[in-house]
């Protein structure tokens, strides 16, 4: 890594850390670097580095490709379908996942269409700061992953981790089909490695993050980390829960989902999401019809509540599962 | 012009006899104004054409057969039977298919001209279509403002027909014209009567120079009248008939007639006639002929890394 502007270095200077903010900036950049048809075109992201930080310093770098848009997600998207058609690779940076809705109808409509109907790639990513934080609110907290994975057409990508959230950036980018990068707020700055991957698990693959024989739990994105810290709950109570990521929503690893389910016998399916519909809904719907007979009680899924994302941290908390909430849904399947 | 009113006849009657599933959209009455356009732009330049422009995209280049092929669901044409009539475009001729939702295809054209910028790719012009109902959506307001604030080589054509499927132009905006608004974009507007052929030969063709020679995007209001129903389902009775007789009721094509008859030309039109006419006829036997798609042989990939390559576990 030639260029380390942003992380925090050590007295010694060398790399202490990387969050998983500047994976994100670090794969940017690395794209940048490697190859002439990638750009980034989004909401402040010029000079200023965009609302989080993710293009810190690459507009001065890279002159003319880290590019200021008009407040108009509908037509950055269109810009960016256009741009993909004529062999350039555009980054969109949505300053928050929710303003994407106004751009739904070129990503869902058009980029997820073009292959289909002209047999001609549309390699675009379309990065989202996604998911709730404390005191966010309705507008600033959606997780939009099951209104992009319903279409057909699109990658839809959930990185929970440093490393995936700059190997499977890197991936998305290569990808000649428009991908949906949903990053996680709360890991942003809090999240962090030693360093940056050197080899990656590639982006389609699920993965058990911690194994266990008693119950699996699918999930992706911030909530594995509180799956991971209600697994660590129950093993108190002798109880081993194996976690497994989902990394990427669409397309759905099913085999790896049916293989923990085949050494488990129980399911525990969790999205941030809303609860109607969606990727939890999508991961309990093929076990049923693919796996029945390797459940030995009711699949279960746990999800945000219905009803927009609320303001106040007291409610934002009891809003979104919890480690406290997924624990006591892992006791209901395995104390079936 | 005359070879996209002969073969929207063809397939106003074709359509009539059963032989198309789904609509025909016919751009009866724009030919002038569409059909400028088309010629104004050269290879390598890029249009985004909308419904009523079979007279830019026949001028622009696209085979009649393709054209032909869409309609009638050949497998050999450029959208093989996954997306039929006007919503076809080949990207190697640089005609991009329009998606249904009014006014998206302002930022798309956007996008291939930035493309284009970044690859150091000079000259090039992008032209793309709409009608008055497009100019009220978002996405013709955030395209064209995107357009400016880049200052792209953008043509922006607007057929102010004076319906939006049966809503007429004052149900639809409040501005007394159109082209007013190109100031507020800050971007140029020119206005130019869309039933008098020689007219919009010129306008257009100046429009896409200006264009080309870095002045930024051009906004092209066309005055006229759709001389038809929205689409060929519908019989457009809810046309003012005082619209009709009024100048912006004018059959371009008539138009054309006279024009070509005051230049001592009047054979000219005639022969091209003959000459459009026996194209239509070869084309429709030509692509009669051709296989429709199998749902046998369709790989039902949606996205390319599902088709061409191995994806782990299933969608």
């Amino acid at each position: 890594m030639g260029d380390a502007d942003g992380f925090r270095y050590g007295g010694l200077g060398f790399l202490v850390s990387v969050t998983y903010l500047d994976a994100i900036r670090s794969a940017q950049e690395k794209a940048l670097q490697d190859d002439p048809t990638v750009f980034i075109y989004g909401q402040d992201v010029g000079a200023f580095g965009g609302a989080f930080k993710a293009t810190k310093n690459l507009a001065k770098r890279y002159p003319g490709r880290v590019i200021d848009s008009p407040i108009s997600e509908d037509a950055m998207v269109g810009m960016a379908v256009g741009a993909a058609m004529e062999g350039m690779r555009p980054i969109v940076e949505m300053q928050f996942a929710d303003f994407s809705t106004v751009g739904l109808n070129q990503m869902l409509n058009h980029a997820a269409t073009t292959f289909w109907r002209t047999g001609k790639p549309c390699p675009m990513v379309l990065r989202l700061p996604s998911g709730g934080t404390p005191g966010s609110g309705p507008f600033h907290s959606q997780s939009m992953e099951t209104i992009y994975s319903h279409y057909p057409g699109i990658v839809v990508m959930t990185p929970a981790t440093v490393d995936d959230a700059y190997s499977m950036l890197l991936e998305a980018i290569a990808m000649p089909d428009p991908v949906v990068f949903c990053e996680h707020k709360l890991l942003y700055y809090h999240l962090k490695a030693d360093a940056l991957p050197k080899s990656a698990v590639p982006a389609f693959r699920a993965q058990v993050v911690r194994p266990g024989r008693d119950i699996t739990c699918v999930t992706y994105s911030a909530m594995v980390h509180e799956a991971v810290a209600a697994a660590e709950e129950l093993v108190g109570e002798g109880y081993e829960v194996e976690v497994v990521d989902l990394r990427t929503v669409k397309p759905l690893d099913t085999d790896t989902i049916l293989a923990s389910v085949a050494r488990t016998g129980r399911l525990l399916a969790v999205g941030e999401s809303w609860p109607w519909g969606g990727a939890s809904a999508e991961v309990v719907a093929r076990v049923a019809s693919e796996g029945f007979e390797l459940l030995d009680a009711p699949p279960k899924r746990l999800n945000a509540k219905d009803t927009p994302i609320p303001y106040h941290p007291n409610l934002w908390a009891a809003h979104r599962p919890t480690a406290v909430r997924i624990a006591a849904a892992l006791r209901e399947v395995l104390r079936y | 012009m005359i070879r996209a009113r002969l073969l929207e006849e063809k397939l106003g009657s074709l359509y009539r006899a059963g032989r198309i599933v789904g609509g025909v959209y016919l751009g009866r009455g724009q030919e002038a104004l569409s059909g400028a356009g088309g010629v104004a732009l050269r290879k390598g330049d890029v249009f985004a054409p909308l419904i009523r422009d079979m007279a830019g995209r026949l001028a622009f280049g696209e085979p009649m057969e393709d054209a032909l092929r869409a309609y009638l669901g050949s497998r050999l044409g450029p959208m093989k039977g996954r997306d039929g009539n006007i919503h076809r475009g080949d990207l190697s001729r640089g005609i991009l298919p329009m998606i249904s939702h009014l006014g998206a295809m302002v930022s798309t054209v956007s996008g291939v001209l930035m493309a284009k910028r970044m690859k150091k790719e000079r000259g090039g012009v992008g032209l793309t279509c709409v009608g008055d109902g497009a100019t009220s959506t978002g996405s013709f307001h955030e395209g064209l403002n995107l357009a400016a604030v880049e200052r792209l080589p953008l043509v922006v054509v607007v057929a102010d027909n004076g319906y939006a499927y049966s809503t007429p132009r004052e149900r639809q905006f409040a501005c007394v014209d159109l082209v007013d608004r190109a100031k507020g974009y800050g971007v140029a507007g020119v206005a130019v009567d869309g039933t008098d052929p020689i007219a919009c030969g010129e306008v257009l063709h100046r429009a896409v120079e200006r264009a080309r020679r870095g002045e930024g995007p051009q906004l092209v209001v066309g005055t006229l009248l759709r001389l038809c129903g929205h689409g060929e389902h519908d019989d457009g009775l809810y046309i003012d008939s005082t619209m009709k007789s009024s100048g912006r009721g004018r059959d371009c094509m008539q138009v054309m007639g006279v024009q070509m008859k005051k230049m001592g030309r009047e054979k000219d039109w005639l022969s091209w006639r003959e000459d459009a006419f026996r194209e239509v006829e070869e084309a429709v036997a030509k692509v009669s002929a051709e296989p429709v798609p199998d749902p046998f042989e369709e790989d039902w990939w949606a996205t390319q890394m599902g088709s061409g390559t191995e994806v782990l576990g299933s969608s």
